[in-house]
């Protein structure tokens, strides 16, 4: 197998060049300045309008199999991150039966394989059994049958006490507390951000402190503690504050936020859009703002999904009985474009927050464009238009905001394994 | 009064948020015109003759439920009630699906109360029937402010450029809600009164002024609205006795001595005596509860009259 790439823009490590790149077999063969003869290749990429960047990862997607397979299952659910532009992704424990045990890590595992997707799935298994925030899941045996992480995701892990173990005992086995920081006795029963929506819609409020509080929480029993905690899905200008604070006083804390947090905000749910209700909730503009800020100082290390995809049902009803999420696995790439084309990141930053960052976090073997390197490329049409439909979506469930809108910016090709997958 | 170059133009009545200067004016010179009706001894027109009417209750309500329905039989119109205990809903049908059965039959026109914000706007984009908010959990209450408008309107002879002080549970009040959308597109002024728990300073955002003491809340008003204390909607620990909150938000024969000589005193219903209004201040002559109830009847027909009649006046007893 010899693939050509000529005339692309590759971002590395040490910087964003025009470069050819031969890949034979799995490993890229050569790297040059100098164009490759296409003849006999099996395939040519030969476009000047396309970026190569290194194989990207969403750590925080909800596939719902084993047990709300009428949502999505593992086969759609990888199905979208391919399509979206992933070659690894993190899943959520909230399936039924729980992943807070080594079987359903291993079927996970082994489901994703039996899809032959080239798409790597990596389980980030429970904190506490059942999700119920009382006993330490077995997280040695866990880590033995691929969890990455441990997360109670959706229902913060109520006590402080348990919580405070949760870190001790995963530091035995070098693993990362990554969190949905959420106190849930202040935000019970919310449905939306508190504030000027809340008030206006007459819906029960979620104030931000919800988050600040959590946050400030689990920060806080990380530095008790010593364990390494990733804080998920940061909405607020508070949290992303605080991280920046504890990242200083060399707490080992990375964090993520997803792209409806610096590109949407509560306005859009005037008119009760079920589809924009989520958690956290969409926030403020100047929560926005601090959001861009914080990924482009760097505190922010990641851009994760936070893919929940839910059933029409779900959606299609009263708004304080419509679930909260939506999906995010094929929207992100343009999304995170668009910090590109607003001058607050460039290309170098995304491949960070999208490959270099959840792979290293997480103890993944990070996908390096360099000679004598396994060939790991999603290669992306930055300008691209295609309008966000039922059609055009791969998820099971098409619960997205950006239904009907036009995004710019797609993965043409995923190159993985020594194959090539053209995407349109 | 009439405007009578006015056309109506919606489908639906879900809101006072939305609704133009024109239109709130419009329903009320209509209502006007409806109080007429009621005073005679047939009180039976048939604007509406061969429609259908479907009030579809999720919460009890007996003011707003029964003028409805008067309202709907006074205008000819076929009525029918249908309230959760006794529907589908019990049977895990959704209210969708309750809505596209009713739609399926052939009426016309559907009248919605829910526990829950939103549900008559999340209707109403998906069914071909005219829509009537008449309560949205703690949303809007449309019909309601606009009774309450046409009362001050009889009272004070104008409904512009006054002061109104609506007092309570703010926070859980549909009632509150869509009197301020209301009363600010008139020009007035809106005092929110209570506790910080139940007015939140937010409220400010939305053009209302936040008071947390009767005294500097009721200075100089006009108008003063009661609300009842929500227990159904609140959570735990918003106020912690009725004896304490009645003991600093009471409107009593002393408290109302804050506001204008000539205030006059409303409350949505149901009342609570002795709670959020002392039981004489109800009877007194400052309250017009009761001619609010009887406005309702004439708002109703006006609000029904303008989305099912198309613009037609058909009166045969004329």
């Amino acid at each position: 197998m010899k693939i050509v790439i000529n005339n692309a823009t590759i971002v590395t490590s040490s910087g964003v060049f025009r470069k050819n790149i031969l890949v034979k077999d799995c490993i890229i063969d050569k790297i040059s300045d100098d164009i490759f003869k296409e003849k006999g290749a099996d395939l040519v990429i030969n476009n000047r309008e396309l970026l190569v960047f290194p194989g990207l990862m969403d750590i925080h997607t909800h596939l719902r199999e084993p047990g709300f397979e009428y949502k999505e299952d593992i086969e759609t659910g990888l199905t979208s991150a391919h399509y979206g532009g992933f070659v690894s992704v993190g899943v959520m424990a909230n399936t039924n039966p729980v992943n807070d045990n080594s079987t359903v890590t291993h079927f996970m595992k082994c489901r994703a394989k039996q899809t032959g997707i080239p798409v790597e799935l990596h389980p980030v298994a429970a904190i506490t059994k059942g999700l119920e925030g009382e006993n330490l899941t077995e997280m040695g045996e866990l880590k033995e049958a691929g969890a990455i992480a441990f997360s109670d995701d959706g229902k913060a892990v109520k006590s402080s006490e348990i919580m405070r173990r949760a870190f001790e005992y995963a530091k035995t086995f070098n693993m990362t507390i990554f969190c949905h920081s959420e106190d849930s006795t202040l935000s019970r029963e919310g449905q939306i951000n508190e504030g000027e929506m809340s008030i206006m819609l007459g819906l029960k409020g979620i104030p931000r402190e919800a988050e600040i509080l959590g946050i400030y929480r689990d920060l806080t029993l990380a530095k008790l503690t010593g364990g390494t905690v990733h804080i998920t899905h940061i909405s607020t200008k508070e949290g992303v504050e605080l991280v920046r604070k504890f990242k200083k006083e060399g707490v080992r804390v990375s964090c993520d936020t997803c792209p409806q947090y610096f590109t949407l905000t509560e306005k859009i749910l005037m008119g009760y859009n079920t589809l924009a209700k989520i958690n956290p909730p969409l926030r403020t503009e100047s929560d926005r703002l601090a959001i861009i800020e914080g990924l482009k100082d760097g505190t922010i290390d990641i851009i994760s999904s936070d893919h929940a995809p839910h059933h029409r049902d779900e959606k299609h009803c009263e708004f304080d009985r419509a679930a909260f999420g939506m999906i995010g696995l094929e929207t992100m790439v343009p999304l995170c474009l668009e910090l590109v084309r607003i001058g607050a990141l460039d290309f170098n930053d995304l491949a960070e927050k999208l490959s270099r960052k959840p792979h290293k976090i997480f103890n993944l073997p990070t996908p390096k464009i360099k000679e004598g390197e396994e060939a790991v490329f999603t290669i992306i049409d930055p300008n691209y238009e295609w309008t966000v439909s039922e059609e055009t979506l791969h998820s099971k469930s098409k619960n997205t905001p950006f239904l009907g809108k036009t995004l710019k910016g797609k993965a043409k090709y995923i190159i993985k394994g020594g194959k090539s997958f053209e995407l349109f | 009064m009439r405007q009578d170059n006015f056309i109506w133009q919606r489908k639906d009545l879900l809101g006072t948020y939305d609704l133009s200067k024109e239109e709130i004016l419009y329903l009320l010179d209509t209502a006007k015109s409806m109080e007429e009706v009621l005073e005679r001894d047939v009180k039976k027109v048939p604007t509406l003759r061969g429609k259908s009417v479907v009030t579809l209750f999720y919460e009890p309500s007996t003011r707003t439920r029964t003028s409805f329905e008067l309202a709907a039989k006074i205008l000819s119109s076929d009525t029918i009630n249908i309230s959760v205990p006794s529907s589908s809903a019990t049977k895990g049908e959704t209210i969708f699906d309750t809505v596209k059965n009713i739609e399926a039959m052939s009426a016309d026109c559907i009248i919605i109360r829910h526990n829950m914000s939103g549900v008559s706007e999340f209707i109403a984009n998906q069914t071909r029937l005219a829509v009537v908010n008449a309560g949205d959990g703690s949303h809007e209450h449309p019909s309601q402010a606009l009774l309450d408008l046409l009362t001050i309107r009889d009272y004070k002879g104008k409904i512009e450029g006054l002061k109104i002080a609506i007092v309570g549970d703010v926070l859980h009040s549909r009632v509150a809600r869509s009197n301020l959308f209301a009363l600010k597109k008139l020009n007035n002024t809106v005092n929110f009164v209570g506790p910080v728990t139940f007015v939140p300073q937010e409220f400010e955002n939305l053009g209302a002024h936040v008071y947390h003491n009767l005294e500097e809340g009721l200075a100089d008003v006009d108008v003063v609205m009661v609300l009842r204390l929500q227990k159904e909607r609140m959570g735990r620990c918003f106020y912690p006795s009725e004896r304490e909150y009645a003991g600093f938000f009471s409107i009593n024969s002393s408290t109302i001595k804050y506001a204008k000589e000539d205030v006059i005193v409303m409350h949505p219903g149901p009342v609570n005596r002795g709670v959020e209004i002392s039981s004489d201040l109800l009877d007194s002559k400052r309250s017009v509860v009761l001619d609010q109830v009887k406005r309702g009847v004439a708002v109703r027909m006006a609000i029904l009259y303008s989305l099912l009649s198309g613009g037609r006046i058909e009166d045969s007893n004329k």
